[in-house]
C-alpha cells in the first residue's frame, strides 16, 4: 500500500508540469498499477489544482479507465459491426459461458477480466479480440479457448 | 550477399502472427547460416494475405501470402530467398492486380518502406512537400490546399483549405494543429495503417499545416486501442526531432514546430472534434456548442486546425506535386482519392485507395471478391456506425460525397462493412441505438435519452409487440435525434436505423415497403 502511494506520487511529480496533464497521468497510473485507486483522487486533484469531483468525473467518463484492480489478464472482445458480420456474437456468447462471467466481470480465480471493445481497427480480419496488449484476428472459439488456457496456465 | 525480407509490423499482420513469422525466419536463417536483413514494413493492405512476406530479388519484391511460422522451413528449402516457387508464392508484389489498379497517393509508401527509417522516407520522396512549403508564404500554402479540393477525410468532408484559412487569419499569440487519430468507426483502419506504416507523412503534413497557419504546437490524439500506432509515431517523432524536422527552426528556417502524441481513453465521442479538444485539455469528452468554431476558439481557447490523419497525411503530396495533380483525380466536388477500407463479411478485405467515382459494386466484387461466407451480400454499411445501410440495388453508386448524400447515405471515413444474407437488419438497427447509448457523452437530451428509448422500442419491434405504434415511435424518435442532437453521434444514429427500416422492412416484421425518411 505504501509502495503504491509512493508510485502514484512519483507519477504525479513527473506529469504535473506538462500542458493538461490529467489524462497522461491517469494513463501512467493505470499502466503501472492496473487501475486508478479512488484514494489517489485527492492527491491528483491537489497537485493539478482541480477538484476531486473533476478527477472523479474524468476517470469515470472514459471506458478505458478502471477504479478497481482487473484480473491477471484482460480479454476484450470486439462487438462492433464488422466483427458482428463475421460472427462475433457467437464468439461473445461462447466466451461468456466458458468463463462463466459477463462483460465487466472477473473470473472467481482472478485470472481473466472480460470487457467489450468497440473496434480494434482490425476490421479486415474480423472477428478480433485483444488479450492484454496483443490483438488477434480471424479468431475462432477454439483459438480463444486455447489462448485463455495458456493465459491461465501462465498465472 | 544479404537478402532483404519484409515482414509487416502492422497491427493486423501482428494479429495473425507476423512477429512469430519474423522470428522463425531469423532462426531458420541463422541455422542455415544465411545472412538476412529483416525489415518490418507497414502493410500493403491485402489483409486476407497477411502475414505477407516479401523477398527482395533482382526482378523485384516477391510476395508470399498467409505465411505461418510452420511454413518457414519449407520456404527456405524451396529457395524463397531467390524468389523461387512455393505454394504460398503470389508473384511480384507490384504486379498483383489488387495493388496495380489502385491510385495510391496518400498511401504511396505504405507497405513499401521501413516506417521508422527517416532515410527510407527521404529516399521515397519524403519531405519534398515540406521543402516546397518552406519556400512559400503561409497564405500560398493554404491556397494550394484549397485549390487541391481536399475535403476532411474524417467524415465531415469540410474543405480543408477553408478551415486552414480561418486559422491563418485568426490573430493569436498561440495556435495549434491537432490531428484527430481517434479512429473509432467500425470498419475503418486507414488512419492506423498510416500511423504504423508511414508515420513521417503525418508528421510532415502537420508540420506543413503549422507553417501555413502560424502554429507552433501540434498534438496527435490517438486511440488507446492502437498501442502500435502510438509506439511507431513516437519513434518517428523522436527521429524527426533529432534530425531537425521538428523543434526549433525547422531545417534552419524561422519556423518552429513541436509535436506530441496524446493517448485517448476509449470514448468514441472523442472522435467528434470539440469533444476531442475537451479531452486533450484533460476534461470529460463532452461535445461543445458551436460556434465558436475550433478554428477561432479551439484547444485552450486558441485558433486550432483540427484535421483527420488522412487529410493531414495527404498534404505532403499536394505540396510536392501541386494542387492540380491532386485535383485531377476524382469526380464532381469530390476531388482526389479516398483510402477505402473493405471490412466485415468480405473475402478480400483490405485497403483500396482509388480516385472518387469507383462504385460500391467494383469495390465489393472486383476488389473484395464477394462475401467471405460465399453467401450473397445483403447490405453494406458505409461510413462507420453512424453510416447508412445500403441494399444491393444501390451498389452501383459511385463513391462521391454528393452522390451518397442524394441516397441519404454518407461516405464518412471510407469504411465499408459487408453483411451476408444471414444478417437481421432489425437487430442492426437496435445495435445502432445501443452503441449510441453506450457512447453518448450525455450533454444533449436527444442523444442521451433517445438512444436508450430507441433500444427499448426496437426490443418491442423485435418481439413483435405493438408493431405499428413502435415503428411510428422509432421514426418520431429518429426525427428528434436527427434535428435536436448537438453532434453527429445522436444526430446520425438515425441513418443506420432508418436506412435499415427503409430498405429491409421485412426484417422489422413489415410486408410492404415503407418510407421513413
Amino acid at each position: 500500500m505504501h509502495d503504491q502511494q509512493a508510485r502514484i506520487k512519483s507519477h504525479i511529480e513527473s506529469h504535473q508540469h506538462m500542458a493538461s496533464p490529467l489524462l497522461p497521468l491517469l494513463h501512467a497510473i493505470q499502466d503501472d498499477l492496473g487501475y486508478i485507486p479512488e484514494e489517489s483522487y485527492s492527491n491528483i486533484a491537489k497537485a493539478l489544482n482541480l477538484s476531486v469531483a473533476e478527477v472523479h468525473g474524468v476517470v469515470t467518463f472514459y471506458h478505458h479507465f478502471r477504479t478497481h484492480p482487473p484480473g491477471k489478464h484482460v480479454l476484450q472482445v470486439c462487438r462492433a459491426e464488422s466483427c458482428q458480420a463475421m460472427g462475433s456474437e457467437a464468439l461473445e456468447t461462447h466466451v461468456k459461458s466458458s468463463l462463466g462471467i459477463d462483460f465487466h466481470q472477473t473470473t472467481s480465480d482472478g485470472a481473466i477480466t472480460l470487457e467489450p471493445v468497440y473496434c480494434l481497427g482490425n476490421c479486415a480480419c474480423s472477428p478480433a479480440i485483444m488479450l492484454d496488449d496483443q490483438v488477434y484476428g480471424r479468431v475462432s472459439s477454439k483459438q480463444v479457448d486455447r489462448l485463455l488456457a495458456d493465459a491461465k496456465e501462465a498465472v | 550477399m544479404t537478402t532483404t525480407i519484409y515482414v509487416p509490423r502492422d497491427s493486423s499482420a501482428l494479429s495473425l502472427g507476423a512477429n512469430q513469422v519474423a522470428t522463425a525466419i531469423m532462426h531458420e536463417a541463422a541455422a542455415r547460416n544465411i545472412p538476412v536483413n529483416i525489415v518490418r514494413n507497414g502493410s500493403r493492405g491485402m489483409f486476407w494475405l497477411e502475414p505477407l512476406v516479401e523477398v527482395v530479388t533482382d526482378a523485384g519484391r516477391v510476395a508470399y501470402g498467409q505465411v505461418t511460422e510452420d511454413d518457414i522451413d519449407s520456404l527456405f528449402t524451396a529457395g524463397f530467398l531467390e524468389g523461387e516457387d512455393h505454394a504460398l508464392r503470389l508473384g511480384l508484389t507490384e504486379e498483383l492486380s489488387w495493388l496495380r489498379n489502385q491510385e495510391r497517393l496518400t498511401f504511396a509508401r505504405v507497405g513499401i518502406t521501413d516506417p521508422v527509417s527517416l532515410q527510407d522516407y527521404l529516399d521515397h520522396d519524403g519531405y519534398k512537400g515540406l521543402h516546397q512549403a518552406l519556400t512559400l508564404a503561409g497564405s500560398d500554402i493554404v491556397q494550394q490546399v484549397t485549390d487541391s479540393g481536399l475535403r476532411g477525410r474524417g467524415g465531415a468532408a469540410f474543405p480543408t483549405g477553408i478551415k486552414w484559412k480561418t486559422v491563418l487569419e485568426a490573430k493569436a499569440e498561440q495556435k495549434y494543429i491537432v490531428c484527430n487519430a481517434d479512429e473509432g468507426d467500425s470498419g475503418t483502419y486507414s488512419d492506423r495503417m498510416i500511423m504504423e506504416g508511414d508515420p513521417f507523412v503525418l508528421i510532415e503534413g502537420m508540420t506543413i499545416a503549422g507553417i501555413a497557419v502560424g502554429a507552433t504546437q501540434g498534438y496527435i490524439y490517438v486511440r488507446s486501442e492502437y498501442p502500435h500506432s502510438i509506439e511507431t509515431l513516437n519513434l518517428a517523432i523522436k527521429t524527426a526531432y533529432a534530425s531537425g524536422y521538428l523543434g526549433r527552426g525547422i531545417l534552419g528556417s524561422k519556423h518552429d514546430f513541436y509535436l506530441e502524441v496524446r493517448r485517448a481513453a476509449g470514448a468514441y465521442v472523442c472522435g467528434e472534434e470539440t469533444a476531442l479538444l475537451e479531452s486533450l485539455e484533460g476534461k470529460r469528452g463532452l461535445v461543445r456548442f458551436k460556434p465558436p468554431l475550433p478554428a477561432i476558439s479551439g484547444l485552450f481557447g486558441k485558433p486550432t486546425v483540427i484535421n483527420n490523419v488522412i487529410s493531414l497525411a495527404t498534404v505532403p503530396i499536394i505540396m510536392d506535386k501541386g494542387s492540380v495533380y491532386y485535383r485531377d483525380y476524382g469526380m464532381g466536388r469530390s476531388r482526389g482519392t479516398l483510402p477505402i477500407q473493405l471490412a466485415g463479411n468480405i473475402k478480400h478485405g483490405g485497403l483500396v485507395e482509388k480516385a472518387f467515382g469507383v462504385t460500391l459494386r467494383e469495390l465489393l466484387y472486383d476488389y473484395g471478391g464477394g462475401s467471405a461466407s460465399g453467401r450473397p451480400i445483403k447490405a453494406v454499411q458505409v461510413g462507420g456506425p453512424l453510416g447508412a445501410y445500403l441494399p444491393e440495388s444501390q451498389f452501383d453508386t459511385p463513391l462521391d460525397y454528393e452522390e451518397f448524400g442524394k441516397l441519404w447515405a454518407v461516405l464518412g471515413h471510407g469504411g465499408i462493412v459487408a453483411f451476408d444474407d444471414t444478417v437481421d437488419m432489425a437487430h442492426m438497427a437496435r445495435y445502432a441505438f445501443e452503441f449510441c447509448a453506450i457512447e453518448s457523452c450525455g450533454k444533449c437530451t436527444p442523444c442521451r435519452i433517445g438512444s436508450t428509448r430507441g433500444v427499448e422500442v426496437m426490443d418491442k419491434i423485435i418481439a413483435g409487440t405493438e408493431q405499428a405504434q413502435s415503428i411510428a415511435l422509432v421514426k418520431d424518435l429518429s426525427d428528434t435525434m436527427l434535428n435536436g442532437s448537438l453532434c453527429a453521434l445522436g444526430g446520425m444514429t438515425p441513418y443506420p436505423v432508418l436506412s435499415a427500416l427503409n430498405h429491409f422492412p421485412e426484417d422489422f416484421g413489415l410486408v410492404k415497403k415503407e418510407h421513413a425518411a
